[in-house]
């Protein structure tokens, strides 16, 4: 059972205090934009096994969506991060990088 | 014979005698026995039967990993099968019986499948009862049913109570042996916080039997102190009787401690499951010593060589007077001059190893002990207990030498370490082939959140079986535990031994014959000549030979037979043990109760329920509960000799007739509050609520970004700034969840804060023509007549005593208000609303009359009309789609082309031409079928009731073409496959113009 | 006001030395702003003359105090007959800034759970560490209570108090009744 770290209330919180929610850093695509925009944004997702970026809610606690960077085949956890961001912020970045050189995420390479 | 013996028994109390029960007998034991120990102090050597051919069981060994002494304890509500004789403590009043067998333990009908044991090998079950497939339910299965199985399952509500307790350390030592101990104290000097659990009741483990000296002193006496002076470290917690029973991700362990199962005393709980959080784990869960394979290992009185030697030594009873020790290692030895040391007669130890013993071989012939060398068991002699040997050589097929009368066979094919814990989370383990073990790997343990192992194997569980390097091993794993430098350990002195033999059958040159009689799995009865056949057939994987051959399955998971089987397979393949590998170790590492896992989740505990302030009225008053999530409403309050429809129907008339009032408290009602939030409702909502007047009401819509509706309610504006929306009961969590997703991860610039004040107001729908005379009645500062008061507006004031808000909203029909009250007056206004509407013929109505009423009026309602496929416009609520928002949650996916199809089903009435009421859910067969051969379909029934307004059956229902083919009439079916006709019509049955909820 | 009835009406049980109690109705204000704001601080603080507390504390003097509920929300404790004045106050005090400030004494349930042995009842239904070093007086932690939210805080040795929503608060007495009756651990 995982422990994320909740970056606005720093609580080490367990999974059963926290609700997943897909795949983070989605930009939403809405009308106006093409068929093809619209289906990346709705339906297409990375699933990796290995470093994935997520939402996260810390439910039960401060209520706050957070994001986090996990492995998910070995379930390390590189860092958790703020919301309201576009991307993984620096220090995540290379926390993921010094174990897997060249990770790079769609465009936020 | 066994018995007990006149002296010894360390953690017996002579002094304390208990009386206990095995199958209807009366029997003597003392404090401190187990089960076991009892049953063989009264010379009870057979204690069961095997699964499958019933064979006579006796105990094998002295703990957790016995797999034969299985029992049926105590009766009624605190029943329980499958428990090990050897780990369940004596008290007075315990009833045991043995399992499987009829009709008694010493006549078992069921062991004539012995005798066709030859025809009942590996996979039998797969190939007997696979034809024909007809006779499987009638003929295979019940009889399968019956004559298999282990014990019964409890028949009444199990009498205890169980809890869970959360706790965090930064270290955890499993396993209270010397290694655990020293491991703990390593750790404990350093300052972290640290607990220890042993899931026996005695501290120590295997030490203090097999003797030897730590730091000087007897082992018994260094355990005791150091037990002290744990107990006085304040960062320090000690656990007895407590199992950790599995290791999980992060760190996570739980851990199973048993409080009253030794009791006669059953008070508070008896389960406590720990939910731990370690930094790190030491697994100092110690060494398993294996069976050696050879003819009638199964036979009662053929034992582990240590657990004979645990018998006399902790508990003062021996299980024969003269016992063979047959051996591949030196360790048995110990248990010969144990038998010795308490006068009795060891008439031969049969080593396999031509060479014999190391060091403590001397000492045993010195004892005048006879050793056989390069010598195995041709065969065991006796049915329900033992009564000799037969020797052989080990390198030859199996001539005997030799007979030799004894009660008891001590066997040891060497010691496999406890790796269950480090492996659950994914630590790898490596063959040992000098040792002849699966060792944890000590560079690939399981790693947590930091990519770092977090558990640290320590002692023989790390494969260090000798005193010396035990100790110095768990010292070193306290230390890194703890994340301290350092060195030394306790000191300890390790006697030269003779290596351990790979000896997997005993002879080597064991014929079909004996192999038949070799068993692996004394519980599920697995022979060696079982796994060769599925070698032979096949099975290369040791995952899917465990499967065919059931060995390691059921209660013990293979904790003496694993390593057994695996190296059998391995011959039989002709590939080293680690090319086939083990089976995966999942938890619990010994069974848990089920009462533990659920805690104190049961009875009025098991789930919470949402109260509304008014439920208790309702309890007392009739009421019909419906669960709604969470939530119990009303379905109908029921009066004396009222069927539950009657009761429906009854206040579906009343409120069209006088006034009824519907708990509406578990609505959802968020505020929204901001300069952005009308911006935000915009974007939520379908149509338009920025421009909703302050003191209006609007209905509105939400769909999801796949253009689905997602809930539907009323929103109000309050002010300026702020909003109020109502949701759907179910909605209310999740709604807000949804609007608060939106305003952090997405548009987190915008000025709106949420505020999910549901409980907070107690809502009652008051419905029906007097429902303003009643609320009239009240008094107050408000004027709720129709012209000061319209439809789709609120006001706020008082209403008599009490603080209302009341939004002149209807989803009845009927002239309606609802009024809002905090929720702490709401059982005194319901009260209130009663009392005064007596005159008014004022009536409680409940859901299933909401239902109805929305029904007669063509309302939707979110999950009947929708299902999670379902858009606005199916439900011609295109109305409710603002035309002037450039975009809102939804807008893009309703573009889609199979979103804007012109076939897609739309929402009609639909009346039968019987009247009769439609079966909910039913389909509209259409003329042809599909692609797969299925008839084709042209629509279904979305809700469907029987109206007491119109005295007839109406439904809903999503219809293609529908809204065009008004007045035609389509066939639906029924529930016994017939058609039902039924004519399309308008949704709304009951008052299009609105005339009665505008008056 | 007169016909106000808290949603669990007094409960009080007490077993092992614990005793598990109802509050009675509690005035509840949940406020939401810009805790960067200084302005909304300087004002809530003025008006409930109380320090603003810092993340995941709570801050008491008399019969009001004031919790850290998330970075943006801060649940003030008050009298309840006072609660509706206050949110007055506070409204026209915060006028023209982006805030929200709302009665939602009536939506929770305050229960204490006071005694030797009380960390322990607690702890068996939260995934927290209540041992005294790590969870002590004036600290505050929102978390799940078996299988309900709950904010929980420790107002004194063996003095807890614990917010659930009202309509789980006889769930939440119960559990914790139970929880007290099946004995203490003697772990924390």
């Amino acid at each position: 059972m995982l422990i994320l770290h909740c970056p606005y209330c720093g609580i080490d919180a367990e999974e059963t205090e926290l609700a997943a929610g897909g795949e983070a850093h989605l930009k939403r695509a809405t009308v106006g934009d093409s068929d093809a925009a619209f289906e990346e944004y709705l339906f297409m997702r990375e699933n990796k096994k290995g470093v994935h970026l997520e939402r996260w809610r810390h439910a039960y606690g401060c209520g706050k969506w957070f994001l986090a960077a996990r492995d998910t085949a070995t379930l390390e956890v590189y860092g958790t991060y703020p919301a309201q961001t576009q991307e993984p912020p620096q220090e995540v970045k290379d926390a993921i990088r010094a174990k897997h050189p060249g990770w790079a995420w769609k465009e936020n390479a | 014979m066994s018995t007990r013996l006149s002296t010894g028994g360390r953690l017996i109390n002579r002094n304390k005698p208990v009386e206990f029960q095995f199958n209807g007998k009366r029997l003597k034991g003392y404090e401190g026995d187990t089960l076991a120990s009892a049953l063989f102090a009264n010379d009870q050597m057979m204690v069961g039967r095997s699964f499958k051919y019933h064979r006579p069981r006796g105990v094998v060994a002295s703990g957790a990993e016995e797999p034969n002494a299985l029992m049926n304890l105590n009766s009624g509500g605190r029943f329980e099968p499958n428990q090990r004789a050897t780990t369940q403590e004596v008290y007075d009043g315990l009833t045991s019986t043995s399992q499987n067998h009829w009709p008694s333990l010493e006549f078992d009908i069921g062991a004539i499948n012995q005798l066709f044991a030859r025809w009942l090998p590996a996979g039998f079950y797969y190939k007997m009862f696979i034809h024909p497939r007809a006779f499987w339910k009638h003929v295979y299965e019940p009889f399968i049913r019956q004559s298999a199985g282990l014990g019964q399952v409890p028949k009444e509500q199990d009498a205890d109570v169980y809890e869970h307790f959360y706790f965090f350390c930064d270290v955890m030592v499993v396993g209270g042996g010397v290694a655990g101990l020293t491991a703990a104290m390593e750790a404990a000097k350093s300052g972290k916080k640290v607990l220890v659990v042993e899931q026996t009741a005695a501290w120590g483990g295997r030490a203090v039997v097999d003797g030897g000296l730590i730091d000087g002193e007897s082992t018994e006496a260094w355990i005791n102190q150091t037990l002290a002076k744990l107990a006085d470290m304040p960062n320090v917690t000690l656990r007895d009787r407590t199992m950790a029973s599995g290791v999980y991700d992060h760190g996570y362990v739980l851990a199973y401690e048993r409080l009253t199962d030794h009791l006669a005393d059953k008070s508070g709980a008896r389960h406590r499951l720990w939910r731990i959080r370690a930094g790190q784990i030491v697994t100092a869960t110690g060494a398993i010593e294996r069976p050696l394979s050879f003819a009638g290992n199964d036979i009662p009185g053929v034992l582990l060589a240590a657990a004979v030697r645990d018998y006399v030594v902790n508990w003062g009873v021996s299980v024969g007077d003269r016992t063979v020790v047959v051996t591949n290692n030196d360790d048995a030895y110990r248990t010969a001059l144990a038998l010795k040391k308490a006068g009795l007669s060891v008439p031969a130890i049969v080593d396999a190893r031509e060479g014999g013993a190391g060091a403590i071989g001397a000492e045993a012939e010195a004892a005048g002990i006879r050793v056989l060398k390069g010598k195995g068991i041709a065969k065991v002699k006796g049915g329900k207990r033992v009564t000799g040997v037969a020797i052989c050589s080990q390198a030859g097929e199996g001539a005997v030498l030799e007979e030799i009368a004894c009660e008891c066979v001590a066997m040891s094919g060497g010691w496999s370490p406890v790796v269950h814990l480090w492996s659950h989370c994914g630590g790898k383990l490596v063959w040992d082939d000098a040792k002849v073990m699966f060792r944890p790997d000590v560079d690939k343990g399981p790693t947590g959140a930091d990519g770092k192992p977090f558990v640290i194997a320590a002692g023989s569980a790390n494969g260090y079986l000798g005193m010396a390097e035990g100790l110095a091993d768990a010292a070193a794993a306290g230390r890194a535990a703890a994340g301290v430098k350092g060195e030394g350990a306790p000191s300890a002195t390790d006697a030269a031994e003779k290596a351990v033999a790979p000896v997997w059958l005993m002879p080597q040159g064991a014929g079909p014959k004996k192999r038949m009689k070799a068993w692996l799995d004394y519980q599920n009865d697995v022979k060696v000549s079982d796994v060769m056949l599925a070698a032979q057939e096949g099975y290369e994987s040791v995952e899917h030979t465990k499967r065919y051959t059931t060995l390691g399955m059921a209660t013990d998971q293979g904790k003496l037979s694993n390593i057994n089987g695996l190296a059998i397979l391995s011959k039989s393949l002709d590939a080293p043990i680690p090319a086939v590998g083990t089976t995966t170790f999942r938890p619990p590492y010994t069974p848990i109760s089920m009462g533990s896992i659920g805690g104190s989740a049961r009875g009025d505990l098991f789930q919470p329920l949402r109260r509304t302030p008014m439920h208790d009225w309702h309890d007392g008053n009739g009421v019909d509960w419906e669960p709604v999530g969470h939530w119990r409403r009303g379905y109908a309050f029921v009066r004396n000799g009222e069927k539950v429809h009657d009761a429906v129907n009854r206040e579906i008339l009343n409120v069209r007739e006088n006034v009824g009032l519907l708990d509406a408290s578990t609505l959802g009602k968020i505020i929204v509050k901001g300069p952005d939030a009308g911006k935000f409702l915009d974007m939520l909502y379908t149509n338009m609520m920025s421009t909703l007047p302050i003191g209006k009401c609007r209905y509105g819509l939400m769909c999801n970004e796949n253009g689905f509706l997602s809930d539907d309610g009323v929103v109000v504006r309050l002010n300026e700034d702020t909003w109020l929306c109502h949701t759907t009961t179910g909605g209310a969590d999740r709604i807000h969840g949804w609007m608060e997703d939106w305003l952090q991860c997405e548009w987190w610039d915008w000025k709106v804060y949420t505020a999910n004040i549901t409980e907070q107001l107690a809502q009652v729908a008051v419905a029906g023509p007097k429902a303003r005379k009643l609320l009239e009645s009240f008094g107050g500062d408000m004027d709720l007549s129709k012209e000061a008061f319209p439809f789709m507006e609120w006001r706020e004031g008082k209403l008599g005593e009490f603080d209302a808000r009341i939004y002149r909203i209807s989803f009845s029909g009927e002239l309606s208000y609802e009024v809002a009250v905090p929720a702490s007056q709401g059982a005194a206004f319901w009260n209130a609303l009663l009392e005064k509407g007596q005159e008014f013929g004022v009536m409680p109505y409940g859901t299933e009359a909401m239902h109805i009423m929305r029904a007669e009026k063509g309302f939707i309602m979110i999950g009947d009309e929708t299902d999670g496929t379902i858009i606005p416009q199916d439900l011609n609520l295109q109305w409710a789609l603002s035309k002037k928002k450039e975009d809102y949650l939804g807008k893009r996916a309703q573009e889609r082309s199979h979103m804007a199809d012109p076939k897609r089903w739309k929402l009609v009435g639909v009346e039968t031409v019987d009247g009769s009421v439609i079966p909910d859910g039913s389909h509209a067969p259409a003329p042809g079928t599909n692609a797969n051969g299925q008839r084709n379909t042209q629509g279904r029934i979305t809700s469907t009731y029987y109206s007491p307004t119109l005295k007839k059956g109406i439904a809903m229902a999503l219809v293609a073409n529908g809204p065009d083919r008004m007045g035609e009439t389509i066939e639906f079916q029924d529930e016994n496959g017939g058609l039902i006709k039924a004519k399309i019509v308008d949704p709304c049955f009951y008052d299009k113009d609105g005339e009665k909820q505008n008056v | 006001m007169s016909n106000a009835v808290s949603a669990l009406n007094g409960k009080v049980a007490t077993a092992n030395g614990v005793t598990v109690r109802d509050c009675g109705l509690q005035g509840m204000i949940s406020m939401r702003g810009t805790f960067e704001d200084e302005n909304f601080f300087t004002v809530l603080s003025h008006i409930i003359g109380l320090e603003i507390p810092d993340v995941r504390t709570i801050v008491s003097n008399g019969d009001r105090s004031v919790a850290w509920m998330s970075p943006d929300e801060l649940l003030v404790l008050v009298p309840y007959a006072d609660v509706n004045g206050i949110v007055a106050q506070i409204e026209e005090a915060l006028q023209g800034s982006h805030f929200l400030a709302v009665n939602v004494s009536d939506a929770r349930s305050l229960i204490a759970i006071e005694g030797a042995g009380a960390a322990e009842v607690i702890a068996k239904n939260v995934p927290v560490d209540l041992s005294a070093g790590a969870f002590g007086e004036g600290m505050v932690r929102r978390t799940r209570m078996a299988q309900v939210a709950a904010a929980v805080w420790c107002d004194g040795a063996d003095s807890y108090k614990v917010i659930c929503f009202r309509s789980v608060s006889t769930y939440v007495f119960d559990l914790l009744a139970q929880s007290a009756k099946d004995g203490l651990v003697g772990a924390l």
